[in-house]
């Protein structure tokens, strides 16, 4: 049940002997285990729920002592239909959005709040990175320090939830700046290009 | 500088189940390269090489003992010791060696580490270790209470330490057979450690590149002597009594001595082939005792010359090395180190000594001890480093290093 695919990207990675695969997929699977899919409300119905067919391996989360920080990690959609993750959500943070890179007009790459959620396609892998696609903890309610771990709860279009625990890392990079406005409307513009100081934690915001 | 003379040839054929795992492959390396040499230079470049690559090779991480003690020494060996920061506290640890083992797991199955900023480096493992020791201040740290020798090794007379050379809190030995590898996943895990604890010292070391000799062979130190003879080999029952630890969160573990012992190569260089023999009591071009004329004979010390002398002479290192205590044996790991020369000094180098035995006091102290009294070799080597660790065992999937002595 556990996907072993840690992304969607092109390693270039030789085959390796029988041996060193085998711990490869053994490591994925205790650092994944963690992972369940949450199906409780599944009305018995014949229709696959979303959450059942997804998987989230090599979960971490940028270590930060206070206001925002990222989720990342490789969503894999192991079902036939195409799935969208709608809304997440964690006590470590009283809100969160969900994140993507998009040029913008002038070619700038710039992070803002996804319409409509992430698609994962069937059969494929969403990268959460650094740099991507992430799950943004608006407001931490505690420091996140590395090692400890975070539970989240995703939730789908179809209203089924995937639960992961992700442990924390600290991270130099992921230093997008929050330059939007408050956090309404627009509060999904994420400029990775602007100059704004950040803080050890990164993801600071310049709007107070 | 050989090991205390105490191995049979004849154990030296044992496998751990580590090498069994690796076994298959390194079989397959080795036929790939006999018969395939020309084959390999003529392949075009769109055909897949015939034989793995030494890149793709890895050293199970879970196991009862951690890996890079039983492990087959690589080419390359970083030992870096960090002091805790002061308010490093139990819990911290924890969530650090959690942290750490998880970096670890992943990095010597070629697998990126989780937040890994350069994961192609990850790719090719080459045979990595990370192996774990916990010094005197962490086991305190930790709550925890022995084992009795985990202390800084008593003075000896022959000493010239320099503290920021020796001792520390965590040790990481990262080992494999490239040095890529070995720097990518140092960083790495230097990088995790950065919100407990802080680098006191690093030393690098170097054996011979892979696929220079054929494995199993015996090192070279930097005097030219074969170095480590005498090692029980792992996999034996003899091993496993010098080495692993029976008791309390120790158990599976072991005891670590890492001590930086500069060679004076210059003034080596002043001694004639017959000295440099008599010094150690090994012939230099086999390793051999000079009572016999294989690597692994046995040494006569009975043996007398002509005039009445013995053969290996009472004050050569392989004479006071040996002790009639069974208890008094190590198991060796050690680098060469060559940090280069500076002016009329051509060269900066030595031997980062590195033994694992299950009780530092009982098996390492003594040995050392005779060797500080009397040694020829003490002439030209010079300790200037000294560290002691407890080395915890190892891991099952899902747990952490440390785990024993943390939960």
């Amino acid at each position: 049940m556990h996907n072993r695919t840690m992304n969607n990207r092109p390693t270039g990675r030789r085959g390796r002997s029988t041996t060193a695969g085998l711990g490869v997929v053994l490591t994925a699977l205790a650092l994944a285990g963690c992972a369940t899919a949450d199906a409780a409300d599944d009305d018995g119905g014949s229709a696959a729920r979303a959450a059942q067919g997804v998987t989230l391996s090599d979960a971490w989360v940028k270590a930060a002592d206070s206001g925002m920080s990222a989720a990342f990690g490789g969503l894999t959609n192991s079902g036939a239909q195409d799935v969208t993750v709608v809304s997440a959500t964690t006590e470590a943070s009283s809100m969160l959005e969900l994140h993507e890179t998009v040029e913008n007009e002038t070619g700038e790459l710039v992070m803002r709040e996804i319409d409509g959620g992430f698609v994962i396609p069937a059969g494929d892998t969403l990268t959460l990175e650094p740099g991507g696609s992430h799950i943004m903890l608006m407001d931490l309610t505690d420091p996140l320090e590395a090692g400890d771990e975070v539970t989240f709860t995703l939730t789908f279009s179809d209203d089924s939830t995937y639960e992961f625990t992700a442990p924390v890392k600290d991270y130099s990079g992921a230093n997008e700046n929050y330059v939007g406005g408050d956090t309404g409307a627009d509060a999904g513009d994420m400029d990775m290009g602007s100059g704004t100081d950040t803080d050890d934690a990164g993801h600071t915001g310049t709007d107070g | 500088m050989t090991a205390p003379d105490h191995g049979a040839r004849a154990a030296r054929s044992g496998s751990t189940r580590r090498q069994f795992l690796l076994g298959g492959a390194v079989a397959g390396v080795g036929a790939a390269a006999a018969i395939g040499a020309d084959t390999a230079l003529n392949a075009s470049a769109d055909q897949p090489p015939s034989a793995p690559l030494n890149g793709d090779l890895t050293v199970p991480f879970h196991g009862a003992h951690q890996a890079g003690i039983d492990t087959a020494a690589q080419a390359h060996g970083l030992f870096v010791a960090l002091d805790l920061h002061d308010g490093t506290d139990r819990a911290d640890l924890t969530r650090m060696m959690r942290i750490l083992t998880d970096d670890a797991a992943r990095l010597t199955q070629g697998v990126p580490a989780l937040a890994d900023s350069e994961p192609e480096l990850a790719a090719a493992p080459a045979r990595l270790t990370v192996t774990f020791g916990f010094g005197p201040r962490f086991v305190e740290r930790a709550r925890g209470t022995g084992p009795d020798w985990l202390r800084p090794l008593p003075s000896f007379s022959i000493d010239r330490l320099v503290p920021e050379l020796g001792d520390g809190d965590l040790l990481l030995q990262i080992a494999a057979d490239d040095p890529l590898t070995v720097a990518h996943a140092s960083r790495m895990l230097l990088k995790d450690t950065r919100s407990f604890a802080s680098v006191r010292w690093t030393q690098q070391g170097f054996r011979r590149a892979h696929g220079t000799v054929a494995p199993g062979t015996t090192m070279r130190n930097l005097f030219g002597q074969v170095d480590g003879t005498t090692n029980p080999a792992p996999g034996t029952p003899d091993f496993d009594r010098v080495v692993w630890a029976g008791e309390g969160w120790l158990a599976g573990g072991t005891g670590m001595v890492v001590r930086r012992i500069r060679m004076d190569l210059d003034t080596w260089d002043e001694l004639d082939r017959g000295g440099r023999e008599q010094s150690v009591g090994r012939y230099l071009a086999v390793g051999a005792p000079l009572t016999g004329t294989d690597e692994f004979d046995e040494p006569d010390f009975a043996a007398t010359t002509a005039i009445g002398f013995p053969v290996i002479p009472e004050f050569s290192h392989l004479r006071r090395a040996r002790s009639e205590n069974p208890d008094e044996r190590i198991f060796r790991r050690a680098y060469n180190y060559d940090d280069g020369g500076a002016g009329a000094q051509v060269s900066d180098a030595g031997l980062i000594f590195v033994s694992f035995q299950a009780d530092v006091d009982r098996q390492f102290v003594p040995l050392q001890r005779r060797l500080d009294q009397l040694d020829l070799l003490n002439q030209w080597t010079v300790p200037i480093g000294s560290a002691v660790f407890a080395t915890p065992p190892g891991c099952g999937e899902g747990g952490f290093i440390g785990e024993s002595l943390l939960t």
